[in-house]
């Protein structure tokens, strides 16, 4: 379904993010990024969104190199896919409600399917009483939550979570882990970008291990291993 | 597409209504816009008024010989009027330029003695003749004096008058050509300033679009709410302008009168209320909805 060819990402002054990295991932897969800050994880999915472009390399998403697809068809690509931004990235300028319902708008959604999803969603991640604060108002566990929600709600092909559970107390992280097994195990596509020991052990799901920006171990039901 | 539409309305008017400081420095400043480009419209009423009311001064005499009779003056007018190079002529008998003497001199007794010892009327009968362009005089007093009248014709008085008459129409030219380059110079800046000031409010929001872009978000869906910002800030800055500017000129018509005399400023903006009205609204409107367009597009590019 998803198939990164030999990328490679280098940002000015000759920084190499991502060295010419391969692997696929197959629909329906829970598979895991791990490896230390700044070892190209985020980078990654940044590439596989379309935000950024690779020095060299192609990204397929089935069969499509999603870097050669025209500006005015992204955001069709873009509605496959439900990201948890590492830096949550909530509209400022809407409140909780309005952030949740805005990739909703945005494919599409009645307005009867808005004012039905948008507070079961909320509930599911306990924030159905901050549903009319805006993000400014809201902690750092909460802001995360909700851009668990708004990732969850259009129920996209996949979801790509970067560190979703980093800013999270161990009950929300044991909480969202489950949700997402959940929602694996209902046909979505996971890819989790973390560095969170625990979690990875506690999934045992496929781990890829990057380390300077090369992929250095995939391994079936992996560990946390660095 | 109806419901996208109306998702967009909304939405444009919700961060309207939230950032209100924003949308305050916007509407105050397309307000000045708006503002600059009404007193523009109104000062150039006020010179083209100006202007025709100096030239409509500006004339030439030519006087007929005593024994001319009425018929002949006549002709000579019929066929000046058929110039279209002229734009009117007036005939004054000898009679009427007889009383019109008087009536300027009745203070000078001793003007008025020396006329009636005269015993008959020693003015002579004239036609005034006004033409559209200054340097057509010329050629109207040489078709008198030249051409198939000449023997009716005592003097034309063009040759006196020349270099007033000259000096008037380039005068006047002038403001008009300084009132059209102030104009186009007040109202660049005005468009600049309304321009830079969208693009700011923007700029604010350059992170949101990014991430609206991310989502999926169609440039569309992206771009449609800042426009009906736009154009709200625009039909708002228009409506308070309006509302300014009809309580201003009803307040100051009557002073303009006094430096202006025969110009009413209140009538000249009742008459032209909607051409007004229309362009205060293609400038608020214009203005947001195309810096809005050109600010976004720069921060779809994700």
């Amino acid at each position: 379904m998803i198939k990164f060819q030999n990328i490679t990402k280098i940002y000015n002054h000759n920084t190499t993010a991502v060295d010419d990295v391969s692997f696929e991932i197959d629909g329906k897969e829970f598979v895991s990024i791990v490896g230390r800050s700044g070892a190209g994880k985020t980078t990654l999915l940044k590439l596989l969104l379309a935000e950024e472009k690779p020095t060299r390399g192609k990204i397929f998403l089935d069969n499509q190199n999603v870097h050669k697809i025209k500006p005015e068809e992204l955001p069709r690509l873009r509605r496959r896919i439900g990201v948890i931004f590492q830096d949550y990235r909530l509209l400022s300028s809407k409140n909780v409600y309005e952030n949740v319902a805005y990739v909703l708008e945005v494919i599409g959604a009645s307005d009867l399917e808005i004012s039905r999803d948008v507070p079961q969603v909320l509930e599911i991640v306990e924030l159905a009483d901050k549903a009319q604060n805006f993000s400014k108002e809201l902690s750092g566990g909460e802001r995360q939550r909700v851009a668990i929600a708004r990732a969850l709600i259009p129920r996209p092909e996949i979801i790509l979570a970067d560190e979703p559970t980093g800013n999270l107390d161990p009950y929300h992280t044991r909480e969202v882990m489950n949700l997402l097994s959940r929602i694996n195990e209902m046909g979505t596509t996971i890819i989790l970008a973390t560095h969170n020991k625990e979690v990875i052990n506690n999934l045992g799901k496929r781990v890829i291990t990057l380390e300077k920006g090369r992929l250095v171990r995939d391994d079936e039901k992996g560990r946390f291993i660095l | 597409m109806l419901v996208a539409l109306k998702r967009i309305i909304h939405s444009g008017w919700l961060s309207f209504r939230r950032q209100t400081a924003l949308s305050f420095a916007t509407v105050s400043i397309m307000m000045m816009a708006i503002f600059l480009i009404t007193s523009l419209f109104l000062l150039q009423g006020m010179t083209k008024f100006l202007i025709a009311d100096l030239q409509d001064k500006v004339d030439i005499s030519v006087y007929f010989k005593k024994d001319s009779s009425e018929e002949d003056i006549l002709r000579v007018k019929a066929e000046l009027s058929e110039n279209p190079e002229i734009k009117n002529v007036a005939y004054v008998s000898r009679e009427e330029a007889l009383e019109k003497f008087i009536e300027r001199h009745k203070e000078d007794q001793i003007l008025i003695e020396s006329l009636a010892e005269v015993g008959e009327n020693p003015l002579l009968a004239s036609l005034n003749i006004k033409a559209w362009q200054a340097s057509q005089y010329t050629a109207i007093s040489i078709f008198l004096e030249k051409g198939p009248y000449q023997e009716l014709i005592e003097k034309v008085d063009y040759y006196r008058n020349k270099e007033v008459i000259g000096r008037i129409f380039e005068i006047s030219s002038n403001i008009n050509l300084a009132g059209i380059i102030f104009s186009l110079i007040l109202g660049f800046i005005a468009i600049v300033v309304a321009f830079n000031t969208t693009r700011l409010a923007i700029y604010n929001s350059r992170e949101e679009i990014s991430i609206m872009r991310l989502v999926g978000a169609s440039s569309w869906f992206v771009r449609g709410p800042f426009i009906v910002q736009g154009v709200i800030v625009g039909v708002i800055a228009t409506l308070l302008t309006v509302l300014v500017f009809t309580i201003g000129v009803f307040f100051f018509s009557s002073r303009i009168d006094l430096f202006i005399p025969g110009f009413s400023l209140f009538g000249y903006f009742k008459a032209h209320f909607f051409t007004l009205l229309f362009i205060q609204l293609a400038t608020g409107v214009g203005l947001g909805v195309i810096s809005s367009w050109i600010a976004v597009r720069k921060y779809l590019k994700v």
